[in-house]
């Protein structure tokens, strides 16, 4: 979530040369302990250091999250440039966040699993059938929404168990255990639902997900929430930092960074709340309630990953997996585990999707779903590689994805062409990757 | 979820007070005890000879004795006896093949030996995983290293055992102790604790390393060719540490190929020929020939310091 900007490496090119003290053998030569260089490093960088270290940073291939955001400016301006009526419309806006949900949530998953150097090509179709398995809960079993979503979730940690374990334990590439499930899961969610048929969604909680909208003031409540709480963290975090004399970001920084933060939710909230009904009799607005849905399992993800010994040892196992089994990290229970969060987000994914369309058809999760998500991964920083990546990266890529779905839909585009399109959208981002890492390698990061 | 899941929660301190090996006066009970113990193994196992510390009253923090290893067919290690002492540095000396790699391995319970006894600071142990080793207080830097090169330096410090706070990590205090740890070192020249692995030199990242086998309160620490791939000042930096480290009273093995290295740190040399311990000598008796002769022959030319 955060800009990521600690500016590290003040010293580049260490002088290792100045060593006045020679060891003097066996018999204890005099050492003098001479005053270390980190009491001079008890210090934070000014604006221009960070900023300089920024751009040093971004040149070695440290890119971060600014592909995506240039993307998303990008596509913004192309669309409205070629759709001025309607792409920036109320109503598209509201659209565009509701398309982007299920998108989302599968990169978020996804990235877990990414972080790993590992690949799961089978949570989109896991997604259709954790979707079709609610579905006959909840339309053909009457079962309650709660029953129904917990089942759903509870498949997809199922399914993602045993990927994680054929692949950990039995050590088969995981491109291959996905790519089996990939077509296996996809027959049974045909004999669910039978072929050519689609399931009806009608339950209320369900369906509301993403065709309803949380009433307006509720929305800025939540907003400001957010903000209030994203800010103390920050500014907490810096004041710690700061009174223990430990490695910190410039406040200055700091501060642009919430207020970054804070501008683009509170636009998006005022956006979002806007009246864009069609019709001036009746009011719609709001925003929609898969959002809420969305920025909390960012906040969990986030904090899982970046704050917990669970989070650090993913990206250990990603890093170098030896290291971190000799650092006595249990790397087979790691693998397991984040095929097993893919899958139940993908699950969660599902249902967002079904609660979309409001039903499950046998084709749900199949086709372009799982490519979209590892786009927006990428898109969003997310290294294929392994190591590299965070929850946010799910976020902004699930925008610049579903974008670029909404305004080649709004261009009338042919169907063949909006699969090149985002064919080629797909490779550029893993271009990219592949480009930052091998300039990451030759300039020594 | 805590996938390191070991029992002990590490101890960490910083490197400038050392916690001395417990010795004589620890569990184990007084030295000469352990002493008679030697003695009777001594006479069980045929009167192989042992060498005698430098320090006469101290227990080795690491004693080896009657170490076989096979794989297959080939025998690895033949009745090799080996000991480490507190405040000293050892030398591992041996040519390709010796059985260095494989003596570090059984120490660190990657591999588990198939006859022999291990004793730790005088009682007798099991180490049949590399945690076994880790919970005694025996750390290995290897010489691959093991850093994951996309964490930081404190990250990679604490990997495994990272410091928590209800469910979050402690980075402050991981943070402060990093920097306690590699001041101690003396480590002058990495900028920042913040900087990732990928961006540190050769040097740096050995340092690292090292540090991270220091900072719990480890006893024993074997280095597996810290310098092989340094160049002359880098090489001269971690050796200094070397002898810090020991200096500071821990048992540090140190496995070279360097016959310069080893004379300007070690306090004693153990030298390996085809699986078998030829000699452990106090450096200062030897000179840079007959360690030669020692690992290319198996001899010194000396009988009294042959076997």
């Amino acid at each position: 979530m955060s800009t990521d900007i600690p500016g590290d490496g003040v010293a580049k090119g260490p002088d290792l040369t100045k060593r006045p003290d020679l060891t003097k053998g066996a018999t204890g030569g005099t050492m003098t302990l001479a005053d270390s260089d980190f009491a001079t490093d008890r210090r934070e960088h000014d604006m221009r250091s960070a900023l300089l270290d920024y751009w040093h940073r971004i040149k070695a291939g440290e890119l971060g999250a600014l592909p995506a955001v240039l993307g998303l400016i990008s596509l913004v301006a192309l669309f409205t440039a070629l759709k001025p009526d309607t792409f920036l419309s109320k109503g598209n806006m509201a659209n565009l966040s509701v398309q982007a949900l299920p998108i989302t949530i599968l990169a978020m998953g996804l990235v877990f699993v990414l972080l790993l150097g590992e690949i799961d090509l089978a949570a989109g179709v896991a997604s259709g059938l954790c979707a079709a398995v609610l579905a006959k809960l909840i339309t053909d079993a009457g079962q309650p929404w709660y029953t129904a979503v917990l089942s759903g979730v509870a498949i997809g940690i199922v399914i993602g168990t045993s990927i994680g374990w054929l692949v950990s334990v039995l050590r088969i590439p995981s491109f291959v255990v996905t790519l089996a499930f990939f077509l296996g899961l996809q027959g049974v969610t045909l004999r669910l639902i039978g072929e050519g048929g689609t399931v009806p969604v009608r339950d209320d909680v369900i369906v509301a997900l993403s065709n309803k909208n949380m009433p307006i003031w509720l929305g800025w409540a939540l907003a400001g929430v957010c903000v209030a709480g994203y800010t103390a963290t920050q500014l907490l975090r810096w004041r710690r930092q700061h009174v223990r004399r430990l490695h910190s970001k410039p406040i200055e920084f700091v501060v642009a960074q919430c207020a970054v933060v804070a501008a683009a939710l509170l636009i998006s909230t005022y956006v979002l709340s806007l009246d864009r009904a069609p019709s001036p009799l009746i009011t719609l607005g709001g925003i929609p309630w898969g959002v809420p849905l969305v920025a909390a399992l960012l906040i969990v993800c986030t904090f899982v990953l970046g704050r917990t010994a669970y989070g650090r040892h993913i990206y250990a196992v990603g890093g170098n997996s030896e290291a971190a089994r000799r650092a006595g990290i249990n790397v087979t229970r790691i693998r397991i585990s984040v095929f097993m969060i893919a899958s139940g987000l993908a699950a969660v994914s599902g249902i967002v999707a079904a609660s979309r369309l409001n039903s499950v058809a046998t084709s749900a999760g199949g086709g372009n779903t799982l490519l979209y998500a590892v786009g927006a991964a990428v898109i969003g920083g997310t290294s294929l590689f392994g190591g590299r990546g965070k929850a946010r990266d799910a976020v902004l890529g699930g925008l610049v994805i579903a974008l670029i779905d909404n305004g080649l839909g709004l261009l009338g585009t042919s169907a063949y062409l909006s699969y090149l399109i985002t064919g080629l959208v797909l490779l550029l981002a893993a271009s990219i990757d592949a480009l930052a890492r091998r300039r990451r390698s030759s300039a020594g990061r | 979820m805590n996938p390191a899941g070991n029992g002990r929660e590490p101890v960490a301190r910083p490197i400038g007070f050392p916690a001395l090996p417990d010795g004589p006066d620890g569990a184990s009970g007084p030295w000469n005890a352990a002493d008679t113990l030697t003695d009777h193994d001594r006479l069980a196992r045929g009167g192989a000879a042992r060498w005698e510390p430098l320090g006469m009253s101290v227990t080795p923090a690491l004693d080896l004795r009657g170490i076989g290893k096979s794989y297959g067919s080939v025998k690895v290690l033949d009745d090799v006896a080996f000991s480490a002492y507190p405040g000293e540095v050892t030398a591992l000396v041996g040519d390709n093949g010796a059985g260095k790699t494989t003596l570090v391995k059984c120490i660190g319970g990657i591999h588990p030996f198939d006859t022999g006894e291990y004793r730790f600071e005088g009682r007798p142990v099991r180490v049949g995983s590399p945690r076994d080793a880790t919970r005694l207080g025996i750390e290995i830097v290897h010489q691959d290293l093991a850093l994951c090169e996309n964490l930081d330096i404190v990250e990679n410090l604490f990997l495994g055992r990272e410091r928590r706070r209800g469910l979050a990590l402690d980075e402050d205090t991981m943070e402060e102790m990093a920097r306690t740890t590699l001041s101690g070192l003396s480590v002058r020249t990495m900028g920042s604790v913040r900087r990732r692995i990928s961006t540190l030199s050769g040097g740096q990242r050995q340092t690292v390393a090292i540090a991270r086998a220091v900072l719990w309160d480890s006893k024993v620490v074997v280095l597996d060719e810290p310098a092989a791939a340094l160049g002359v000042a880098q090489t001269q930096q971690v050796l200094e540490i070397v002898r810090r480290l020991a200096d500071r009273g821990l048992a540090v093995v140190l496995i070279s190929h360097n016959m310069n290295d080893v004379f300007a740190v070690s306090d004693r040399i153990a030298a390996l020929y085809l699986g078998r311990m030829v000699a452990q000598v106090s450096t200062a008796d030897v000179t840079h020939r007959q360690v030669v002769e020692l690992i290319t022959s198996g001899t010194s030319g000396e009988p009294g310091k042959r076997r």
